[in-house]
C-alpha cells in the first residue's frame, strides 16, 4: 500500500507549525500506524532530513504514551484503541492522512507531534489517591466488595490516561479522565473517607490547568482507547454537587 | 578492588532471616529522615512504589523517569498477575511453598534467603493494593478472586482483569502523586539518567539529561537507588516499550557496579508472532491465557490447512503430551523451547511457520463465551487489533518472544550493590527469579522491592551517611557532567550514513539468533566476534539527526543503542563462560536426552557477576562468583512432568 501524509512539523514551541507532505510507500497492511511512521523517518534520516518527533513507549495501547490526531479523530479511526493500535489496513490503498498533534490548550506543544500533558499529572496529584501508608492496611479480605462494585471501579480505573478526551472535546474538558479517577475510587470502600475532598481538590485542579468544561458533545467517549463511558462525567457532577453542599453544611 | 562477594545474609533458620534482619537492622530517626536526600531513578513498580514509601517516610525524594509521566513506565503492560501466598484457594498453599516454586521455577538460580523474604513479604503487598484502591477481580462474595499460572499447582494468582500491571501501577503512581503534592517527592519526568557520580567511592548522585531541552544536569544524595528496569530491548524485538534501555544499569557498571547473571533472558511463550520487516516490537498475550487455552500444532509437518479443517486426531497438544501434570501451564522456558522445538521440525502455523495455536473453542464450549470474555475480554481485543482475527473464532497463534531480563546489577541482602549507597531494585538487579522468572512474580518483586524491602534496608546504609552528601560543586559532578557532554556531542558530530535503528535491528537479530532461546559456543563466539565490529562501525558511521539542546528523539534513542552495542558483548560472554543448561539460559551442549535443561550444580551452583574492565574485547570483563548456599531446598533435576 501506499499513503500521502499530511504531518504537523513544529521545530519548537516558538516557532510556526505547518503541514507537510510526505509520502509512505510500500506499506504492508498489517504495518502499525506508528511503524509507517517510523518507516518514513528511516527514509527522512537517510536524506539528511529531521525525523518527525512523535511519542510512543509501549505501542499495545497500555502506556497512553501515544497522542496522535489521524485525520482529525484523537488516536485515528479504530475506536476503542490507542494510535499505537492502529493498523494500515484500517485506510484505504493510496489515501491521504493527516497527521496531528493532541490540540488542547492544557498541552502545550513541545515539538511536531509531542504535547505536553503534565497537567493531567497535576489533577492527581491534586487529591486522585487514597492515604494508605505502607505498612497500615489491613487483611486484604477483611473488606468485602461486591463483584458488581469491582468490576464498576475497573472500568473506570481502566483510563490509560492519554488525555484523548481533552483532545477531542471542542471545550478542550479533562472531565472525562477526572471523572475516571474520582468515580474508580467512589466506587470502592476505601475511597470513602477521602471521597469529599478528592473530588473538590480534582475539580478545582482541572479547572485551573485551563480545561473547560462539559457540554455533552460526547467526544470524549467516542475517541477514549480505555471505552470509559460518558456516563462517569454525570457521576463526577453528582459527586460534585454532593461534596459541595456538604462542605457547605459544613460536614 | 572487589574482594569477595559478600550477600550480607543473615544468619539463622531460612524463615526468621528476615524478621531477625528487621528486629537488628539500624534504623534512622524521624527527625533526621528529613536531612537526607535519596534520588530514585525509574518510576515502575519498584521505583514508584520506592519513591512514594520514603517520601512517606519522611526522606527527601527525587525521582527521575524517561517517560512524560511516572504512570507511563513499562510496568503499566504487565497483563497476568501477582502471586501471594494467601491461601484464600484452601488449596495447600504457604509462604514455603511460594518460595519453593519460584527457587525452582528459577531452575535453582537464585538466593534462598531473598526469594523466601520475597514469598514472606508477598501478602502484605495484596493489603496494601487494596488499601489503595487496587480493584482486583472478585468472587460474587465479595472476597478476592484468584488464578492459577504457569509453574504452580496452587491458585494464588491476584489480578485485574489482563490489565493487573496498569492497576498496580496506578495504585504507586497515586501514592507517589500524593507524595508529590505533599512536597516530599520531587518528580523530575522526562530525565534519563546519564551517569552515576561517585564521590570517595560511594554513590553519591547522578548526570541527567531534561529530554525536552536537552539541558544535562547533575543531581547529588546520599543514596542512589536505581529501579530502570530490564535490558530485553537488547535485543531490538521484546516486548518491552520502546524507551526501555539498559542505559543506567550500563553506566553503573561501567562506575563498579557489578552485573550479574546477564546471560539469564526470559524468552515468553504466548506472545503475538512477527509479522513484517518493519515491525517495531511485539506484542504479549498474558500467560493467564494458558489457564484456558489449549496449545497445538499439526502432527504432520507442512499441514497448510485452516485450523478448524484439521480433526482433532491430527493434532499434537504438545504441552499437555509431554508435561500431563501440568500441561498448557509448564514454566515460560520450557514452553518457549517447546514451541521452538515443533516450530523448527515444519509444524509451526501461520504465515511465516513460527507461531503455535492457543485454541480457546474447549474453553468456550465449557464456560460460554461470556466467561472467557469476561476473564480476557481484553487480550482478544488486543489480538484481532493487530492480526485481525477473531480469537472467540479461530485459535490464537503465538509464539514465543523476549520479555524479561532477570539478570541485572549484583546486590547484597540489603538491595545495595557493591557500591557503597547504590541501590537496584525490581528488574534492575538480579536478584530473586535465577534463571527463570514465573509468571506473576515480576510484579510481587517489583512492589515487595518498593514498599516492603528497600524501606528496611535502606537505612543500613544511610544510618552511617548523616551529613555527608557532596554538593554537586564536588569535581567529580563536573568530570561525569563533561564526560556525559562530549558523549553526546560525539554522537552528533559522526554524520554518518546509517541510522540509530538499523544498527539496533541488526544487533537484535544477531542476539536472536545466537544468544536468544537456544545458544551453543560457536553461535556465541560468532557474535562475540561480530558485535564490537558493528560497534565499531557505529561510532564511525551512524547518523543522528538534529541537535543536542533540544527535544531529540534520535539522540536519545543513539545514546541508548550505543550501550547496548557494548552490553551485547557483556550478556554473550556470560553465555558462554556459563558451560551449563539452566530455566531460560539453554546452552544446546547440555541437555537431557528429551531435550530438557541440563545444569551442573557440581560447577556452575553460584551467581557470575562482572566486573568491567574496559571496553569489550580489548579488557574482557572479570568474574566474580558468589557460590549460591542452598540449605533448606534440595537441588533436584526440574520437572513439570
Amino acid at each position: 500500500m501506499k499513503f500521502k501524509l499530511r504531518v504537523w512539523r513544529q521545530k519548537d514551541p516558538k516557532t510556526k507549525g505547518k503541514l507537510v507532505a510526505y509520502e509512505a510507500t510500500e506499506v504492508s497492511p498489517n504495518t502499525s500506524f506508528l511503524e509507517m511512521l517510523d518507516s518514513v523517518n528511516e527514509g527522512l534520516v537517510a536524506r539528511g532530513e529531521e525525523p518527525i518527533a512523535f511519542d510512543s513507549d509501549c505501542r499495545e495501547g497500555i502506556c497512553g504514551t501515544c497522542a496522535l490526531t489521524i485525520n482529525g479523530e484523537a488516536h485515528g479511526p479504530d475506536h476503542p484503541g490507542a494510535a499505537c493500535e492502529v493498523y494500515m489496513r484500517r485506510f484505504k490503498d493510496g489515501a491521504t492522512i493527516i497527521v496531528e498533534p493532541f490540540r488542547a490548550k492544557p498541552f502545550p506543544l513541545i515539538k511536531d507531534l509531542v504535547v505536553d500533558r503534565s497537567a493531567l499529572d497535576r489533577i492527581v496529584q491534586a487529591g486522585g489517591f487514597v492515604a494508605a501508608r505502607a505498612g497500615s492496611a489491613p487483611e486484604a479480605n477483611s473488606t468485602l466488595i461486591p463483584k458488581q462494585n469491582a468490576d464498576r471501579a475497573m472500568e473506570a480505573a481502566a483510563c490509560i490516561g492519554c488525555g484523548a478526551c481533552a483532545a477531542a472535546c471542542p471545550n478542550a474538558s479533562a472531565m472525562l479522565f477526572t471523572a475516571a479517577k474520582v468515580s474508580h475510587l467512589a466506587f470502592l470502600p476505601q475511597g470513602q473517607p477521602e471521597r469529599t475532598r478528592r473530588v473538590l481538590k480534582m475539580v478545582t485542579a482541572m479547572d485551573a490547568e485551563g480545561f473547560g468544561n462539559c457540554t455533552n458533545t460526547y467526544e470524549c467517549e467516542a475517541v477514549c482507547p480505555a471505552d470509559i463511558s460518558a456516563s462517569l462525567i454525570a457521576k463526577l457532577n453528582r459527586e460534585y454537587a454532593v461534596a459541595r453542599l456538604r462542605r457547605n453544611a459544613g460536614e | 578492588m572487589i574482594g569477595s562477594l559478600d550477600s550480607k545474609t543473615p544468619a539463622g533458620p531460612l524463615a526468621g532471616k528476615w524478621t531477625n534482619h528487621k528486629d537488628h537492622a539500624r534504623l534512622v530517626a524521624p527527625n533526621n529522615r528529613r536531612k537526607f536526600e535519596i534520588i530514585v531513578v525509574g518510576s515502575g513498580l519498584a521505583g514508584g512504589s520506592a519513591a512514594a514509601t520514603l517520601g512517606e517516610l519522611g526522606y527527601n525524594v527525587k525521582c527521575f523517569c524517561y517517560q512524560d509521566s511516572p504512570r507511563r513506565a513499562h510496568s503499566i503492560a504487565a497483563q497476568g498477575g501477582i502471586n501471594a501466598a494467601k491461601n484464600y484457594q484452601n488449596d495447600g498453599d504457604s509462604v514455603f511453598r511460594l518460595f519453593y516454586d519460584t527457587i525452582k521455577g528459577g531452575d535453582f538460580r537464585a538466593r534462598e534467603a531473598n526469594v523466601y523474604r520475597l514469598a514472606e513479604v508477598s501478602n502484605l503487598i495484596i493489603d496494601q493494593c487494596v488499601e489503595q484502591g487496587v480493584p482486583f477481580a472478585r468472587e460474587y462474595g465479595g472476597l478476592l478472586a484468584n488464578r492459577s499460572f504457569g509453574g504452580a499447582q496452587v491458585s494464588r494468582t491476584f489480578y485485574a482483569r489482563g490489565q493487573t500491571g496498569q492497576q498496580l501501577l496506578l495504585g504507586a503512581y497515586q501514592a507517589l502523586c500524593r507524595q508529590i503534592a505533599a512536597g516530599t517527592v520531587e518528580m523530575f519526568s522526562q530525565t534519563e539518567m546519564l551517569d552515576v557520580v561517585l564521590v570517595d567511592g560511594h554513590a553519591k548522585g547522578i548526570i541527567t539529561r531534561n529530554l525536552v531541552t536537552g539541558k544535562i544536569e547533575a543531581h547529588s544524595g546520599d543514596a542512589v537507588v536505581l529501579a530502570t528496569g530490564g535490558y530485553g530491548n537488547v535485543f531490538y524485538l521484546s516486548t518491552n516499550a520502546r524507551g526501555c534501555n539498559v542505559t543506567a544499569t550500563y553506566r553503573a557498571y561501567k562506575k563498579g557496579a557489578l552485573f550479574a547473571n546477564p546471560c539469564y533472558t526470559q524468552i515468553h511463550p504466548t506472545c503475538i508472532p512477527v509479522t513484517g520487516q518493519n515491525q517495531s516490537k511485539l506484542t504479549l498475550m498474558s500467560e493467564s491465557l494458558r489457564n484456558d487455552g489449549r496449545v497445538w500444532v499439526p502432527k504432520k509437518a507442512g499441514d497448510k490447512r485452516p485450523p478448524a479443517k484439521i480433526p482433532e486426531a491430527e493434532r499434537d497438544y504438545y504441552l499437555e503430551r509431554k508435561y500431563p501434570s501440568f500441561g498448557n501451564l509448564a514454566p515460560r522456558d520450557i514452553s518457549s523451547r517447546s514451541a521452538k522445538e515443533v516450530c523448527d521440525e515444519g509444524r509451526g502455523v501461520g504465515e511465516s511457520g513460527r507461531g503455535v495455536y492457543l485454541d480457546f473453542a474447549d474453553a468456550i464450549a465449557r464456560l460460554g463465551e461470556n466467561t472467557i470474555r469476561e476473564r480476557y475480554g481484553n487480550l482478544f481485543h488486543i489480538y484481532e487489533k493487530i492480526t485481525g482475527e477473531n480469537a472467540y473464532e479461530r485459535p490464537m497463534r503465538i509464539y514465543p518472544a523476549v520479555h524479561y531480563t532477570m539478570g541485572g546489577l549484583w546486590v547484597d541482602y540489603n538491595l545495595m550493590s557493591n557500591v557503597p549507597g547504590l541501590h537496584v531494585i525490581g528488574e534492575a538487579n538480579f536478584s530473586d527469579h535465577g534463571a527463570n522468572r514465573l509468571g506473576a512474580s515480576a510484579l510481587m518483586q517489583g512492589l515487595a522491592d518498593g514498599y516492603f524491602v528497600l524501606p528496611y534496608t535502606l537505612p543500613v546504609y544511610l544510618a552511617g551517611q548523616i551529613g555527608k552528601r557532596p554538593s554537586t560543586d564536588h569535581p567529580e559532578f563536573g568530570k561525569a557532567q563533561s564526560e556525559v557532554e562530549a558523549r553526546t556531542k560525539k554522537l552528533l558530530s559522526i554524520d554518518g550514513k546509517r541510522s540509530v535503528d538499523s544498527f539496533h535491528k541488526e544487533l537484535g537479530l544477531l542476539l536472536w539468533d545466537k544468544c536468544g532461546m537456544a545458544r551453543n559456543a560457536a553461535g556465541l563466539r560468532e557474535a562475540l566476534g561480530r558485535i564490537p565490529e558493528l560497534r565499531e562501525e557505529f561510532w564511525r558511521d551512524v547518523r543522528v539527526p538534529g541537535e543536542d539542546e533540544e527535544f531529540n528523539q534520535s539522540l536519545e534513542r543513539a545514546g541508548r543503542v550505543a550501550d547496548f552495542l557494548e552490553f551485547a558483548e557483556l550478556m554473550c560472554t556470560d553465555a558462554l563462560t556459563r558451560d551449563e543448561s539452566c530455566g531460560g539460559h539453554f546452552r544446546e551442549e547440555h541437555q537431557t536426552p528429551d531435550g530438557e535443561a541440563l545444569r551442573d550444580d557440581e560447577n556452575f551452583a553460584d551467581v557470575f557477576a562482572w566486573e568491567y574492565q574496559g571496553n569489550g574485547s580489548v579488557a574482557p570483563p572479570k568474574l566474580h562468583r558468589e557460590p549460591l548456599v542452598f540449605e533448606t531446598v534440595q537441588l533436584t533435576q526440574r520437572s513439570y512432568k
